[in-house]
């Protein structure tokens, strides 16, 4: 039973305490910075079971999170559904949509799949930009009125704050329970070697397509909450090729492959940027820092932050995985 | 019909110099199994360069290039030996990352010292008439020198030692190893020509249109696009395939809107991939 196991508790003791932190005095700072970390955390932890668990190098995983926005977003403005039914909506559209375009892209290996990813990434931005039922290159407003049934935008921004942290406690879930599955051994088998894999009965195409789909639901509802709360949404920012990277430095600093790695890395790289962008001396060397942060962790630790716990207290293997 | 030919020639003017930008990303990918992610920002550090010289020197932008092709070599071999030379062999991840980083800080450097205002260079060719059409120099003459320096690059590659040197290397690089090539310094060289060629291209294009220091990143997906059309790891094909996109442009630039046409480009980008993972011009079938 996955209740016996520690780690299932330590996730949910991180979400509770990310649930519980702002309310102490209404603290709204507080609250803002960690929905930035909390979403950082759902993106990291959702590319590393492509990228850390498969092997595929995905550069477009920012792809469900802007579609999955615009889903969401067009469902409630236009269509007058519900914020959590047209969270759901919109996960589910872009896991379908990852499933079958998986299906006819995932046979590509190596480079050449990294490459396709970053051509559906700009060819999604161009289709959207283009797109006059979700306002082209303007973009989507939320009128003010659609968070009058969550009672005010004020009490809007807390419903959606514990709604995305209910994603980032799903999304940290997920990987886990991946991760102690046979379908997660399949994933690693195909990391490690696929022609291996094949011979061994992995059916990889279907593995390969399910993880492209599965890692692209989380995403998209998180997408969808947080351009609700932003009441606005708009190409260039929805499907963002540099904040599709940061995720993948995120995944690396914390460690590849690890559920714990890809969650820590994900909150401190969002610390840093945070405290970057809002110091003035750097605020303009933001990119250069991560930029250097990224050559050292790749050229020197290639196993992250969590290779080195590791490394120097191993018991900890058991508990973080 | 003359508004279509009109923008026909346009197009494979411009074709030529996407095709000398693909030409750097091509031959670094065919040697040494690395996609270049500083490709973009190094186009337009080239496009800088060309800005900053003819602002200090009162000759024609296109001598300028010479520079620009030098400057450009020692700096591919600087970031060849910071962030490249660890990673050639390793899982492509590393070195897509280890690219991409540099991307980053040239990025940022570039953002903190020019901000991201457009800038411009201020020449203009005198160009030729065609019925009411009017083609301005500067294209005719950045189609040209991009020709130029691939010819130029054909003229190394195989007429020179180093040439030979750099396809053996491609080809295997323990091979050419075992037969007395330096193979760490020819991947440098390839590096150095590679980066070379980006911002020679960055330069022609900062003859033709404004530019910021984000500019290049639409330069390197187009590249991606012109490298996969034509294989990958055939600067020739290269040459050739910018050229067809490039008229692609031209052809439906008269009939559809301007903003479709990143739509059309990357979908047909990834079809190619799928379809032809070795690209148009590869005489062997593929996998």
């Amino acid at each position: 039973m996955i209740f016996k196991r520690p780690f299932f508790w330590v996730i949910l003791a991180v979400s509770a305490l990310f649930a519980v932190l702002p309310l102490k005095g209404n603290n709204v700072d507080l609250r803002e910075g960690l929905i930035l970390g909390a979403v950082s955390i759902i993106l990291a932890t959702n590319l590393n079971l492509m990228i850390g668990y498969t092997g595929y190098v995905n550069f477009g995983n920012i792809v469900s999170y802007g579609l999955g926005g615009y889903i969401g977003v067009y469902l409630v403005a236009s269509r007058g559904w519900p914020l959590v039914a047209a969270a759901v909506a919109a996960g589910v559209a872009a896991s379908l949509f990852a499933l079958l375009l998986g299906l006819a892209i995932l046979h590509l290996r190596g480079a050449y799949f990294a490459l396709a990813t970053i051509g559906i990434l700009e060819a999604m931005k161009a289709f959207v930009s283009n797109f006059g039922p979700w306002g082209k290159a303007a973009g989507i407003y939320l009128p003010f009125d659609v968070y009058q049934s969550l009672g005010g935008p004020m009490q809007a921004l807390w419903t959606t704050y514990f709604l995305v942290i209910v994603v980032m406690g799903l999304s940290l879930l997920l990987s886990y329970v991946i991760k102690i599955s046979k379908f997660g051994l399949g994933l690693f088998a195909i990391r490690e070697n696929e022609d291996a894999a094949i011979v061994l009965g992995v059916r990889t195409s279907l593995y390969k397509a399910m993880i492209y789909g599965i890692s692209s639901f989380f995403p998209a509802v998180a997408g969808a909450f947080i351009f609700f709360k932003s009441g606005t949404i708009e190409p260039m920012q929805a499907f963002d090729l540099t904040l599709s990277i940061e995720a993948i430095v995120m995944m690396m600093l914390g460690g590849q492959g690890t559920v714990t790695g890809a969650a820590l890395g994900a909150f401190l790289y969002e610390e840093l940027r945070g405290y970057l962008l809002t110091s003035p001396a750097l605020s303009n060397f933001h990119l250069v820092i991560a930029g250097g942060l990224l050559l050292l962790i790749v050229l020197f630790a290639p196993a992250g932050l969590m290779g080195w716990v590791y490394r120097s207290v191993p018991r900890l293997r058991r508990y973080l995985e | 019909m003359s508004g279509v030919m009109a923008s026909l020639i346009d197009g494979l003017l411009l074709g030529a110099v996407y095709g000398l930008a693909a030409m750097g990303l091509s031959l670094i990918w065919g040697v040494m199994d690395v996609i270049n992610l500083t490709h973009g920002a190094t186009i337009a550090l080239g496009m800088f360069a060309l800005y900053l010289l003819c602002g200090s020197f009162t000759v024609s932008p296109y001598l300028l290039l010479l520079p620009i092709l030098a400057g450009g070599f020692l700096l591919g071999v600087i970031i060849y030996w910071i962030a490249v030379h660890r990673v050639v062999g390793q899982s492509q991840l590393m070195s897509l990352l280890s690219t991409f980083a540099v991307n980053m800080v040239i990025i940022g450097l570039g953002t903190t010292v020019w901000g991201t205002s457009p800038y411009n260079i201020n020449f203009s060719v005198p160009g030729f008439s065609l019925g009411r059409y009017t083609f301005t120099g500067n294209h005719l003459l950045a189609g040209l020198a991009a020709v130029l320096i691939a010819g130029a690059l054909h003229l190394v590659l195989y007429r020179t030692r180093m040439g030979k040197a750099i396809r053996a290397v491609a080809d295997n690089r323990d091979a050419a190893e075992l037969m007395g090539v330096p193979s760490a310094r020819i991947l440098m060289a390839a590096f150095g020509i590679g980066i070379a060629l980006a911002g020679a291209s960055g330069g022609l294009v900062a003859t033709l249109f404004p530019f910021t220091i984000l500019s290049g990143g639409a330069y390197e997906l187009k590249s991606f696009v012109v490298t996969v059309l034509a294989g990958l790891g055939n600067p020739f094909g290269a040459l050739l395939a910018g050229i067809l996109l490039g008229l692609l442009e031209g052809a439906v630039t008269p009939f559809i809107a301007v903003s479709w046409i990143p739509a059309i480009e990357f979908g047909l980008f990834v079809l190619a991939l799928v379809l032809f993972p070795r690209g148009l011009f590869s005489t062997t079938r593929s996998a």
